[in-house]
């Protein structure tokens, strides 16, 4: 019967051991004659082995969508629209005014015949289309408010959220950064996307990428038509000051950088202040913007040399109502703005449908760059850095070495002093501390966890609570062998009293790693996944493993008399 | 057989008078140090050292070939508007240079980072040129710095990184006292939290006392610490548990102190073996381990103390203040029937495994 169980346990601990080399030095492909050779394995190692960021050197960027510029949005537009729907209705109705401050967006209307408040209601709320199901509104006197409830609000904001994380993703993807990863970061209401990219260390370039706003918009502006030349303004006061000082919502003052003519190469980075600033009024909101563009690719300027332009084609549904308003608006001007400012101005000499084209003295990279994001659509929201890592490759070289090493100096004291003290019974500590290792790395592999520099801190940490095990085990034993017991059932005794212990230690340290795991960032992630994997695997490797062994040395002799520990 | 400890009859709370007074002292140094800084420089909180994780601010690491003087580096940051940088050599790497700029502006601009790599890499380019981006600082001859790294957190960010790390340690501590007091009862848990708490304030007191910069790896070590510190309060409650049972006309005063003597040679081994892990880290496990071996090193030492010098006393206290708040209301309870149902289960198993064991040979 004994006999038995020792042999099953042989056997379940065998195939663990096999099982965890393989996963931990096995090669996925057919092993080769290298494979066997230590620097065969050491490469397999670093192969299976996912390391973080901060070992293998790369970018840690974690942002904020600024959702609340979505909402501001999305409420001055509505406001437009439904000026504009009460407008062209002729019903009797003061400005609609958008209220955005302090978490609350509203957009009051006020009747100023409160009898047809109704009517007024009713056609608000019929312009607004699909938006409608956003807002909530109320009458208050002779007024209708309409209100961004904050269910909607976090709706908008989630959305925003998620846009923006998949709009990033695929610049990162068009930009061919290697195995990046993007998801969602801190608390669902925080907004925020972690971004990391492995291999990237001067991350000047992405950063600038991925919070380009670049929006696109194509607008009609004010200005009598051609053949008079557009109107322009040399200050923005001056601008305003036609508009009778203050910007209505439905118009905006932005200003216009002149286009020059391509100069010679080499000067096509020409500072503002050389640039001729200008300012025009235009209508708001856009003909079409960046949501109906379908391609946008940076092209060599006519003129040739160092100078780029960028095309762009739209969408079916942009280019018809491009169309239409080209069709309508024959010899008025038509602005190409780019992230609010005004790119070209050209006037309107037939129906256009879908092709078009934003001039500037722009490089070769920052076209393509200008290009790439255009395509990716525009960002729902401007992005806030708020943290950024970057480690390089020595640097995280240096680390895995001071790691590395010391963890094997830790591990050596361990087990120069468990041998030199429990003598025969130190052999079974260090075999379970051994395996333990093996195992822990076989189980980081497993569930594709990721080896951080505090993680490498757990699994030092590890060998000193895994250690703990085998001393209580032992001191125990020590004890009951004291009592005059005989040596199996001292053995027998000692793991079963210890046995109560290590499981409470054991679970108030995974106890607390879990909340490490649970609410901490990164690094702290990356020192609880070892933590944890190395206590659970403990339980295996110090008290099954080593209590196999000393089964084993009790069946070898009848009659034990000394039991070395 | 080697023995450290052979039948250790000290008398531990005896002593818990002065155990006590030391600790509260070592709490006192330490909140003194961190009320006297804050109070000294009432504009921030320099109670601790904390770093750009919880602070905000950048940290540029930058390897020299031939590292200029600190004061050098720090006239050429000047020069290029970098004021209240701090020029932090790497004790371990003599050619490698850590340059901290603290958080600008107010407001807006301090939830944004901004890296300063382009100031740092533009004001020490007065040395010469950087390494290629994928070039080894070594293998390019015209070079004369790289760097190696950044790290830069926003006053937000920060500020959530912080907050975070305090609830995760108060949450941490709440599992853990629910758990003991599920296992033992109550007074137990609650007084191997306090001893925790102990813990992590006289190790934080000497992060404020030496200025040791805070990070989010101490923040993970503290959390260790209170793993450690209460596995070892645990060893020695767990023996007492055992030790009732089989004795149950000992006083508990009696029965606490044979525990801790019985427990004696194991804490002193796994301590001083976890000690010495710790220690390799902090010798060889370079700069960025360091506040986190360094905190790891004080908090083993103090939280194998705590278990004995403070857990164990105010378990003991408490216990004889109820047993006799129990005396006094003439109820003769008995505290095992208040035990859940597992506890008792196994208390009579115990009793049948020493009734076994006591036919099995013992005087």
């Amino acid at each position: 019967m004994k006999k038995k169980n020792l042999l099953q346990r042989t056997i379940i601990i065998a195939i663990v051991t096999l099982l965890g080399l393989y996963v931990v030095i096995g090669p996925r492909r057919r092993p080769t004659r290298h494979d066997f050779t230590w620097s065969g394995i050491k490469a397999t190692l670093a192969e299976n082995i996912h390391l973080g960021l901060d070992l293998k050197g790369g970018t840690h960027l974690v942002m904020r969508v600024k959702t609340d510029e979505v909402l501001k949005n999305l409420t001055l537009a509505d406001a437009a629209t439904i000026n504009k729907a009460i407008k062209d209705a002729g019903l009797p109705a003061k400005e609609a005014t958008p209220e955005t401050s302090n978490g609350s967006y509203r957009i009051v209307l006020e009747a100023t015949d409160a009898a047809r408040l109704a009517e007024i209601d009713q056609a608000a709320k019929k312009s607004l289309g699909n938006d409608q199901s956003y807002w909530t509104s109320s009458t208050s006197g002779n007024a209708v408010v309409f209100t961004l409830p904050p269910s909607a609000q976090s709706t908008l904001a989630e959305q925003a959220t998620d846009q923006a994380q998949r709009i990033i993703e695929s610049r990162l993807d068009a930009v061919g950064v290697a195995e990046p990863l993007v998801q969602r970061h801190g608390s669902q209401a925080s907004h925020q996307i972690l971004v990391q990219m492995p291999g990237i260390h001067d991350p000047e370039r992405v950063k600038q990428l991925l919070k380009a706003e670049s929006k696109l918009e194509l607008v009609h502006v004010v200005s009598p038509p051609s053949p008079q030349s557009a109107q322009t303004y040399n200050t923005e006061e001056e601008a305003k000051a036609t508009l009778g000082g203050t910007v209505p919502t439905n118009r905006r003052v932005l200003p216009y950088a002149e286009r020059n003519e391509p100069t010679a190469a080499g000067q096509t980075a020409t500072s503002d202040a050389q640039k001729q600033k200008k300012w025009v009024v235009v209508e708001s909101p856009a003909v079409v913007d960046g949501n109906e563009l379908r391609s946008a690719q940076a092209v060599q300027a006519q003129g040739g040399g160092d100078s780029y332009q960028i095309a762009f084609a739209l969408k079916p549904t942009g280019a018809q109502k491009f169309g239409t308003w080209t069709g309508a608006n024959i010899n008025e001007y038509m602005g190409v703005v780019l992230n609010d400012e005004v790119k070209s101005i050209a006037f309107i000499k037939s129906q256009i449908n879908d092709q078009g084209e934003i001039s500037g003295r722009f490089t070769k990279q920052s076209a393509d760059d200008l290009a790439l994001t255009l395509r990716s659509g525009a960002l729902p929201a401007p992005i806030e850095y708020q943290e950024e890592r970057t480690v390089g490759p020595s640097l995280g070289a240096d680390s895995i070495r001071s790691g590395v090493r010391a963890s094997l100096f830790g591990l050596i004291f361990v087990v120069v002093f468990m041998l030199f003290y429990y003598r025969g019974a130190g052999v079974n500590a260090v075999v379970a501390l051994l395996l333990n290792m093996i195992l822990m790395l076989a189980g980081l592999i497993i569930f594709q966890a990721t080896l951080t520099l505090p993680g490498i801190a757990g699994i030092i940490l590890t060998i000193g609570m895994a250690v703990d095990s085998n001393v209580l085990i032992f001191e125990r034993i020590r004890e009951e062998l004291r009592t005059g017991k005989t040596i199996p059932s001292a053995v027998e005794q000692g793991f079963a009293r210890a046995f109560v212990t290590i499981i409470d230690t054991h679970v108030t340290t995974i106890i607390s790693s879990m909340f490490l795991f649970v609410f901490g960032t990164g690094p702290l992630r990356g020192f609880a996944v070892t933590l944890v994997l190395g206590l659970l695997i403990n339980l295996f490797s110090a008290v099954y493993v080593s209590r196999t062994i000393f089964m084993w040395e009790l069946s070898r002799k009848r009659k034990l008399e000394s039991l070395s520990i | 057989m080697i023995q450290v400890f052979k039948d250790v009859k000290i008398d531990w709370l005896a002593n818990r008078r002065i155990f006590i007074a030391i600790s509260i002292l070592l709490m006192l140094f330490g909140l003194g140090s961190a009320v006297f800084r804050q109070v000294k420089h009432p504009n921030g909180s320099e109670a601790f050292n904390m770093g750009v994780d919880f602070k905000g601010g950048t940290v540029v690491t930058v390897r020299f070939k031939q590292r200029p003087s600190a004061e050098v580096i720090r006239d050429a940051l000047v020069k290029a508007g970098l004021k209240d940088a701090i020029i932090q050599p790497v004790t371990d790497k003599p050619d490698m240079v850590l340059i901290k700029i603290p958080l600008e502006g107010g407001g807006e601009s301090q939830a944004q980072v901004e890296a300063g790599r382009a100031k740092v890499r533009e004001s020490l380019s007065t040395f010469g040129p950087e390494t290629g981006i994928d070039k080894d600082l070594n293998s390019d001859a015209n070079a004369a710095f790289k760097i190696e790294g950044t790290d830069a957190v926003g006053a937000v960010a920060g500020a959530q990184l912080r907050n975070k790390a305090i609830a995760t340690t108060l949450a941490a501590l709440v599992g853990i006292l629910m758990y003991i007091a599920f296992r033992f009862e109550w007074t137990y848990g609650a007084a191997a939290v306090i001893a925790v708490f102990h813990d992590v304030l006289v190790t934080l007191g000497f992060f404020s006392i030496f200025q040791w910069e805070v990070s989010l790896t101490v923040i993970a070590a503290l959390l260790t610490l209170v793993g450690f510190s209460v596995n070892d309060t645990i060893v020695v409650f767990d023996r007492i548990r055992e030790n009732r049972r089989l004795h149950r006309r000992e006083s508990l005063y009696k029965i606490t102190n044979d525990s801790i003597n019985q427990t004696l040679s194991r804490t002193i081994i796994t301590s001083g073996l976890v000690f010495l892990s710790v220690l390799s880290m902090v010798l060889f496990g370079g700069e960025v381990l360091r506040g986190f071996s360094l905190a790891l090193l004080i908090g083993v030492t103090f939280g194998t103390y705590s278990s004995i010098a403070i857990a164990s006393p105010i378990m003991v206290w408490w216990e004889q203040r109820l047993e006799s708040a129990n005396r006094s209301s003439a109820v003769t309870a008995n505290r095992d029937q208040l035990r859940p149902i597992g506890a008792s289960k196994r208390a009579a198993a115990a009793t049948e495994a020493s009734k076994q064991s006591r036919g099995a040979g013992r005087a």
